[in-house]
């Protein structure tokens, strides 16, 4: 990242660097869920497709499959062209892209040698992670 | 009805809950659990599961559009997702005990809550900022935006620990009801933390992505995320939210408001009505 120090006289104190940050951290949000819809609109198409025709029934809870719920069997459902795997696939990139930004945040406060933000953003970082990455 | 209907239906239902979400500021999460639960008869915890992902992908959507403008604080934000995230994880836990009607009599709350709120928004402005806070500079909380001459007005922030433990409050609301609780975010920021409206709303637009994301992860670790659900709610949710954005400016939003406000109002009740005389 390029330090333009001097050219923005409105920040002061060392922030010089955040309105560039945020505007990286913007583009970021955007190609993620622009990625994210494109998966979960190919996704739907061929769930509609394998699933013509059936009732839809969500009035009574019964959990999705495992095989749905986790890292390993989405991979392996893409591999064999199941059309939920690739809607979870969509969800999962979806919940990466706010993380994504965290972890951006947390690069960009360490190019700025702010120690109190790079504790904070690996704070949330690491909330973050357990609720993706914690074991049922 | 057949899957083609069902899902043609719900992908509508989403996107007018995402325009007018964004035309009012309320967001759409807060209509769309009601939407499925009381139009389509899904479960509340699939309700909650897939709006839940459709909420961080507003947030996501608007962020471009948001950072342009250039009042968010990525400092504030930061700060308060330690609060919102640990509450988001909470709210997630929180919801495998708490039983499936008092869910909806809470959601109800919060809708009434929510309309509250944006009554009083019209008739009363944000108040001035006083007084010198210590710690708004130690945390480096302070800052400046834009102001209408072209000219950086600065602010401070008030009241940390209040705003925080807000937050945290508002964090936990998201993990237990898939809302973005953009509501109880503006409130921290605003009213207790004294920080500039604009600043407010649209930091709360970042925080709103993160916080669900944190709890996002516990409801499809659950199987609380159903696929054939999820597909038409998000992109219409997403695709209403956009057009609604890009609309904003035209749009005779007082009108709108107060009709919305009563929609919320009226849902609110309807959850609550629904909650009691099916729990007892």
């Amino acid at each position: 990242m390029v330090l333009e120090k001097g050219t923005n006289p409105e920040t002061e104190h060392g922030h010089f660097d955040d309105r560039r940050m945020e505007t990286i951290m913007g583009r970021l949000l955007q190609v993620g869920v622009l990625l994210a819809s494109f998966v979960m609109l190919i996704g739907g198409v061929l769930y509609m497709r394998a699933h013509h025709g059936e009732m839809p029934n969500y009035r009574v809870f019964s959990s999705e499959p495992l095989r749905l719920r986790h890292f390993g069997g989405i991979a392996a459902g893409i591999k064999v062209g199941d059309p939920a795997a690739m809607i979870q696939l969509a969800v999962l990139l979806l919940i990466a892209t706010p993380v994504a930004r965290v972890v951006f945040a947390l690069i960009a406060f360490l190019l700025e040698r702010d120690k109190l933000f790079v504790a904070i953003s690996s704070i949330v970082l690491a909330v973050l992670l357990y609720g993706f990455l914690r074991p049922q | 009805m057949t899957l083609s209907i069902f899902t043609g239906l719900l992908f509508f239902g989403s996107l007018t809950a995402g325009l007018l979400g964004a035309l009012t500021g309320l967001g759409g999460g807060v209509v769309l659990v009601p939407l499925l639960t009381v139009f389509f008869h899904v479960d509340i915890r699939y309700a909650i599961g897939v709006s839940l992902i459709s909420v961080i992908a507003t947030s996501s959507g608007a962020a471009a559009a948001y950072v342009r403008e250039g009042f968010s604080s990525v400092r504030i934000g930061m700060f308060l997702e330690v609060a919102t995230t640990l509450g988001a994880i909470l709210g997630a836990y929180l919801a495998t005990v708490v039983h499936t009607q008092a869910l909806a009599i809470i959601f109800g709350l919060v809708l009434i809550y929510s309309a509250v709120v944006s009554w009083q928004q019209k008739k009363d402005p944000a108040p001035e900022p006083q007084g010198h806070s210590r710690w708004s500079d130690k945390l480096e909380l302070s800052g400046s935006y834009p102001g209408r001459d072209g000219k950086p007005c600065k602010y401070e922030v008030e009241n940390i620990p209040g705003g925080f433990g807000l937050m945290f409050v508002a964090g936990t609301l998201s993990g237990l009801l898939g809302i973005g609780s953009g509501a109880v975010k503006v409130l921290a920021m605003d009213r207790v933390m004294k920080v500039p409206f604009k600043v407010s709303t649209t930091t709360s637009n970042f925080m709103i992505g993160v916080t669900a994301a944190a709890s996002a992860g516990i409801y499809l670790h659950r199987g609380l995320v159903a696929p054939g659900l999820a597909f038409p709610v998000m992109l219409g949710v997403l695709s209403g939210s956009l057009m609604g954005a890009r609309y904003l400016v035209r749009a005779r939003t007082a009108v709108l408001r107060s009709v919305f406000t009563l929609v919320v109002l009226a849902l609110g009740v309807e959850m609550i009505v629904n909650g009691v005389t099916k729990w007892f």
